[in-house]
């Protein structure tokens, strides 16, 4: 028995170095820059309206584009959780397409796609609208990037969601949109809104795609490379920390508000 | 008042083939079978979840083979009961009501109603992550009662329920059904089956291989399976060895008047085996000598397994029960007259 536990500790002693090397990597980086940036150099940021804009901007954006793509997204995901269809794993493998290739490709493909000569450039310049260099266009190049996330997290939810639940609400007398909306949106709720919460991340933090299809007006993480190429990596650290804390910060309080519920349910649940 | 005919659906390389039951008002109708039998699926069906590819579903006299799921006034409790976890008790309950938009006013009085029906008024705030297994249980009934189906279909409504509660929903859902709702029932326990239906229909590999009443289908079982399945233990296969003479086991050797058919299986029900009182040395036709190999004791009654060439099981009363050991030799009579013969059907 004590060969048994002594290899154990050992496999263990293995996990943990190696996982801990893991964490270093992705914490040191971080550490080291928020340790050459003082608080006088954030206080300064914090005063300067250009970065505060491009912040706000950034957020808002993203936060947009997130809101309006949900709506698309969300009965996507429930077809690919729920139904059987010929195509399938073509359509789910259209789904990961953004996450797997280059985002500076992206941008050229969204900025084809948005161009005054394209359809909806067209459509766009029809009410006077000129999709490139908008924060419209921003938008579209966030979502493009991160609808996946979305997509995945809400079908992942929909999923977990046990069908007789919702063949019991087809029982007493509810439409399959009602179901939709009184069952399986409800009991899908964590899951589509950590798809949420993910897809906003990673629009805020979007670059490659973004820069292509609208350098003005600027987003964070464009004005962060900006004063990179323009000043150097001392002028561009203050605004990187800052934009990182503040996203860590708006993600503590929202993963904080998608777990609540979870604490919530525990405490209902009563040992069999 | 439910007719089922001639109803066939496939489910991939499953199906339900040539599927017919009736059903009448009032009626407590359990459905039996093993687990992959089909009942599920047969239940789901007449509910409406799945179209059937062929047959109809007649639900007193309108046609509701095609008619949409929530218009056909049947309710189904599933197994588990799906209670929806995100609702209070309350909630699950008036689901049905909200869905047909009733007033607010009007779905919480009807709730509480159908809650002190079911006894289960005063869990009507709690969610279902809080309630026991037979609470889940009533809260699932009394949800699908707000319907006011026509008939009540029950998935296992035992199952998952400690012993002593499964009495309390067993009655429970017989003074439902003696205040004239119909229930249509699941089950695979032969038992809870003859304690609670007046019809039972047996279900196999997707067919029903029979329906009766409990005392037709004990009485005569129409298939091998059907006797297995109905809790008829003293089952065997015989050899003719006489004009009226068959050998069952071994070597023993039954005479009997009874019409033999060429090949099937004999069945000896409890009132064709009894004990002989000890020290009775009768000797004569169809009297045995064996030995108790179990005894396992109820409040109720004594069950015995008895060698005689053959193993047989008994019930006895608790009186006669109590002075039988194991190891005891014991002389026992069959009754030739109330032998069972079930014919080879192919079942």
């Amino acid at each position: 028995m004590q060969g048994v536990g002594a290899k154990i500790s050992a496999f263990n002693l293995v996990l943990i170095v190696f996982g801990g090397l893991g964490l270093l990597f992705i914490i040191s980086p971080l550490i080291s820059m928020f340790m050459h940036t003082t608080a006088g150099d954030l206080f300064e940021t914090g005063l300067d309206a250009e970065a505060r804009g491009s912040i706000v901007r950034t957020m808002l954006i993203s936060f947009f584009a997130t809101s309006l793509f949900s709506v698309i997204a969300v009965p996507l995901a429930y077809l690919l959780a729920r139904r059987e269809f010929a195509g399938k794993r073509l359509i789910t493998g259209i789904v990961d397409l953004p996450i797997v290739i280059p985002h500076s490709a992206a941008g050229i493909a969204i900025l084809g796609f948005i161009s005054r000569d394209s359809l909806l450039g067209k459509f766009a310049g029809f009410f006077g609208l000129n999709l490139v260099g908008n924060p419209a266009g921003i938008a579209l190049a966030m979502a493009f990037v991160s609808l996946p996330f979305l997509i995945n997290s809400a079908r992942d939810g929909f999923q977990s969601v046990p069908v007789r639940l919702e063949k019991a609400a087809l029982t007493l007398g509810a439409s399959r949109l009602r179901v939709f909306f009184t069952i399986s949106v409800p009991l899908a709720w964590r899951s589509i809104l950590t798809g949420f919460i993910l897809m906003f991340g990673r629009g805020m933090s979007e670059f490659g795609a973004v820069v292509i299809v609208a350098y003005h007006p600027m987003i964070t993480p464009v004005l962060i490379w900006e004063r990179f190429s323009a000043f150097g990596l001392k002028y561009a650290r203050p605004i990187a920390v800052l934009f990182i804390v503040i996203c860590l910060v708006f993600f503590v309080v929202l993963r904080m508000l998608a777990g609540e519920k979870k604490k919530h349910h525990a405490q209902h649940s009563k040992p069999e | 008042m439910l007719s089922i005919q001639n109803l066939n659906k496939r489910f991939g390389e499953f199906s339900l083939r040539d599927i017919q039951l009736g059903i009448d008002r009032g009626d407590y109708f359990v459905l039996l079978g093993p687990s992959g039998a089909g009942k599920t699926l047969l239940f789901e069906t007449i509910a409406g979840i799945y179209i059937p590819d062929s047959g109809e579903i007649i639900l007193n006299g309108r046609d509701i083979t095609s008619e949409r799921i929530g218009r056909r006034n049947i309710g189904l409790v599933f197994q588990d009961g799906a209670v929806f976890p995100h609702l209070s008790a309350g909630e699950n309950v008036g689901y049905a009501l909200k869905m047909k938009k009733l007033p607010a006013k009007v779905i919480g009085k009807k709730v509480r109603m159908l809650a002190e029906q079911m006894g289960i008024g005063n869990l009507l705030h709690r969610k279902p992550a809080a309630l026991s297994g037979g609470e889940l249980k009533r809260v699932a009934i009394a949800r699908t009662l707000a319907l006011d189906p026509e008939c009540l279909l029950l998935d296992e409504p035992l199952s998952s329920i400690d012993v002593q509660l499964r009495h309390e929903i067993m009655s429970l859902l017989r003074k439902l059904n003696q205040s004239g709702l119909t229930i249509l029932h699941i089950t695979h326990d032969y038992r809870e089956a003859f304690y609670q239906a007046n019809k039972i229909a047996v279900i196999d590999k997707g067919r029903i291989v029979q329906q009766g009443t409990p005392a037709e289908i004990v009485a005569k079982p129409a298939s091998k399976f059907i006797a297995g399945f109905a809790g008829i233990r003293n089952y065997f296969d015989f050899r003719i060895t006489g004009s009226n003479t068959i050998v069952v086991g071994e070597k023993l050797e039954i005479k009997t008047t009874r019409r033999i058919p060429v090949s099937g299986c004999v069945v000896m029900g409890q009132d064709c085996i009894s004990i002989l009182p000890k020290g009775e040395t009768a000797a004569g036709e169809n009297i045995f000598e064996g030995r108790i190999t179990e005894v396992v004791r109820f409040p109720e009654n004594t069950e015995l397994a008895l060698e005689v060439g053959i193993r047989l099981h008994l019930v006895v009363n608790e009186v006669s029960g109590l002075q039988l050991k194991e190891g005891e030799t014991v002389r026992i009579s069959i009754d030739a007259g109330r032998l069972g013969f079930l014919e080879n059907t192919g079942h």
